[in-house]
């Protein structure tokens, strides 16, 4: 494939840990081959080298969190054909999304000695409600042969291959022990999309719901057999509040239980 | 001669985060330079009130995903620290397993992917192993080597889920830490020749007399306990930290500015604790730092990239001699009772002390935290090695000069994400 064909890769940083973007550069054994068939044309955490757009695949990490990014989101979103979210944060707002809950002029002024200085919007949110997007790709953090199996889809026009279903799925397939009917330990699995490889019940922990609600969770169900375990309203609340706080059936869920 | 210049970079690459520079020269003489973070504020601080001390590892992970073990490593052992427990035998030597792990892949990813392209003139690692495919290579091979260690021992390489407060939530079978070794030994072989390779590199003649801050431990290359120390006459516990350093708020940055009270900016990081500790590095490390032509202490910035394949050695050094003493744990997790109290910790992440402070009220729920990230004590730093490192090169064009400033900046691995985030660099000669 010649050089001036090869479709043009950016990726956009917000509110964000990196860890996303750095997803990518953790693809150590596919980036070189992965970098003749793509041409990375704007990627800062990479490289120096900008290349104009258009943008045939934009990577877009983080949420939206200040009036200036608000607006830099419809930049990008007019330089790109294909605009991919990837992560918690880009695509429910993350764990930041947590200041959506209280007012946030409160932890300005716990964290910084000027709030004067910092210009922050209320909520922070998905890049979804700013602009559309044209795929989404969940995890905290994402997982990445989920994202080489979406790019490799992608140049080859078909359908990506990403599981709608929960980790419970997952942990069957693995031969685990339910961790919840074992050793009633909370476990956020049956409500919560696939893609870690059931991570956490395999090192015998509860799922903490990484990447977000999978179609059609039952989260009034599993809150009711949590507190027959034992789980306090608060334990629900916080459990449901984590990297996937302000996705909509996480939310409800546990504004449902708030004392 | 007297040079007016301007020199503008929108965004400064190869760093993580956002943040940019702003340099004004009249008359040959800077007359303003500001590093401008404006990454947007997280509040990790805030949020982290009300919520379980047992939620602290997993929460402050993601502040940044290119050093997870060093949030997590921070908070257990502030937790611990409150709850009077103490981690000790093979369990504790696991947790330094997985900080080589860390250790291992941020410096490899750091010294081959962002900045020996600065030293070698290329755009990126991409670039580079168009003419050096076997360097870049060996670079990706030791990078995943290192995140095998976390991949294993932490569940994933970013933000892993098996560290907690007393230990670990599983240790998994013999077989797979010995399965780790081969490629360890591999690592070990090719640390030395990375040593060896960043030494040949052209290092611009820039010292300054840093003060060092690092942790520093009787028995060993420090990672997770120890006294602070510096080469200036600090020696302190870690819980008297907040006692000696100060964090300011300046208007241009959305991350805090630390100084040490009474004596201003100083420097964390690999320079930093190959000077303090040099002494505690393993033999092979001592070597290749022999062989690479450096002294025990080293106050080049630019010299960090040989400083971290150093470091980069020993950690698989380090993992190797943990491994090869293997012996399973009588169970992953020991007991302890929670209770209220303040607990303190800093460990060594890749770019430096992390100091984490936690208030936790009787029933273990965070009343207050307090996070100083290694890349907001160095900020200050950065910006004074610049106002030294510009005036001598004005002759230099306006390109080759803005390349080195954000060399200069890169010789910190700033971590942006951590501190907040957005590195633009915008050089002003008027």
């Amino acid at each position: 494939m010649s050089r001036n064909i090869k479709p043009k890769l950016a990726v956009w940083k917000f509110a964000s840990c990196d860890g996303c973007q750095l997803s990518l550069l953790d693809c150590e054994d596919e980036l070189l081959a992965f970098a003749n068939v793509i041409q990375i044309a704007n990627f800062p955490e990479a490289s120096r080298a900008v290349i104009k757009g258009k943008y045939d695949i934009s990577l877009v990490e983080g949420s939206i969190t200040t009036s200036h990014d608000a607006e830099r989101i419809h930049k990008i979103r007019r330089q790109s054909k294909f605009l991919m979210t990837i992560g918690a944060c880009a695509t429910s707002g993350g764990i930041q999304a947590l200041r959506n809950f209280t007012d946030v002029s409160r932890f300005t002024s716990m964290v910084y000695a000027h709030p004067n200085y910092i210009s922050t919007l209320n909520k922070s949110t998905p890049i979804r409600d700013h602009v559309y997007v044209d795929f989404e790709l969940h995890g905290c953090p994402i997982n990445k042969y989920q994202l080489v199996e979406v790019c490799s889809a992608l140049l080859h026009g078909r359908k990506p291959v990403t599981p709608s279903y929960s980790v419970c799925m997952e942990c069957k397939r693995k031969g685990n022990v339910c961790v919840m009917v074992a050793h009633n330990t909370l476990c956020l699995g049956p409500v919560t999309h696939a893609g870690c490889d059931a991570l956490c019940p395999s090192y015998n922990r509860g799922c903490f719901g990484c990447f977000g609600p999978k179609e059609t969770p039952q989260t009034t169900s599993l809150a009711k057999k949590w507190k027959e375990l034992g789980a306090k309203n608060d334990d629900v609340v916080r459990a449901f509040r984590g990297f996937y706080a302000y996705a909509e059936p996480f939310r409800k869920e546990s504004e449902a239980h708030e004392d | 001669m007297k040079t007016d210049k301007t020199i503008k970079v929108d965004y400064l690459a190869r760093v993580e985060g956002e943040g940019g520079l702003k340099i004004r020269i009249k008359n040959g003489k800077i007359a303003d330079l500001k590093l401008n973070i404006f990454e947007p504020p997280r509040y990790f601080e805030g949020f982290l009130r009300g919520r379980k001390y047992s939620e602290a590892p997993d929460i402050t992970a993601r502040i940044c995903g290119i050093c997870p073990v060093a949030y997590q490593m921070s908070s257990i052992h502030a937790m611990e620290a409150v709850f009077g427990l103490k981690v000790t035998g093979y369990m504790r030597e696991l947790r330094r397993l997985l900080y080589c792990g860390e250790w291992i892949e941020s410096h490899v990813l750091h010294a081959y992917m962002l900045h020996a392209p600065d030293f070698l003139g290329y755009q990126d690692a991409i670039q580079m192993a168009g003419d050096h495919p076997e360097i870049v290579k060996a670079g990706l091979r030791l990078k995943k080597i290192g995140n095998n260690i976390v991949n294993l021992l932490g569940g994933r390489e970013i933000h892993p889920i098996n560290a907690r407060i007393g230990g670990w939530y599983k240790i998994p079978a013999k077989k797979k830490f010995m399965d780790l070794l081969d490629d360890l030994k591999w690592a070990r072989d090719t640390a030395v020749d990375v040593v060896k390779f960043t030494s040949t590199l052209n290092f611009p003649d820039f010292e300054r007399d840093y003060e060092f801050v690092a942790l520093s431990h009787p028995d060993e290359y420090a990672l997770n306990e120890g006294r602070l120390i510096s080469n200036k006459g600090l020696d302190i516990a870690v819980d008297e930290y907040e006692d000696h350093f100060e964090e300011i708020h300046m208007s241009h940055s959305t991350s805090l500015h630390s100084k040490r009270k009474g004596n201003g900016a100083y420097h964390v990081g690999p320079l930093a604790r190959f000077t303090l500790n040099y002494d505690k590095l393993s033999p092979i490390a001592k070597q290749a730092a022999r062989d690479a032509g450096l002294g025990k202490e080293c106050y080049n910035p630019f010299k960090s990239i040989i400083i971290r394949a150093v470091e980069t050695l020993w950690a698989c050094d380090e993992a190797i001699r943990i491994l090869e003493m293997f012996e399973m744990p009588e169970k992953p997790c020991l007991d302890y009772d929670i209770c209220g109290g303040i607990g303190h910790a800093i460990t060594e992440a890749p770019r430096g002390s992390l100091y984490h402070r936690y208030r936790l009220d009787s029933r273990g729920y965070i009343r207050t935290t307090k996070i100083v990230p290694p890349t907001s004590q160095n900020l200050r730093t950065m910006e004074l090695d610049l106002h030294e490192f510009v005036p001598p090169r004005l002759d230099k064009s306006t390109k080759e000069l803005t390349w080195e400033c954000e060399q200069a900046i890169r010789n910190y691995d700033p971590c942006i994400s951590c501190s907040c985030h957005f590195l633009k660099l915008d050089l002003i000669n008027d």
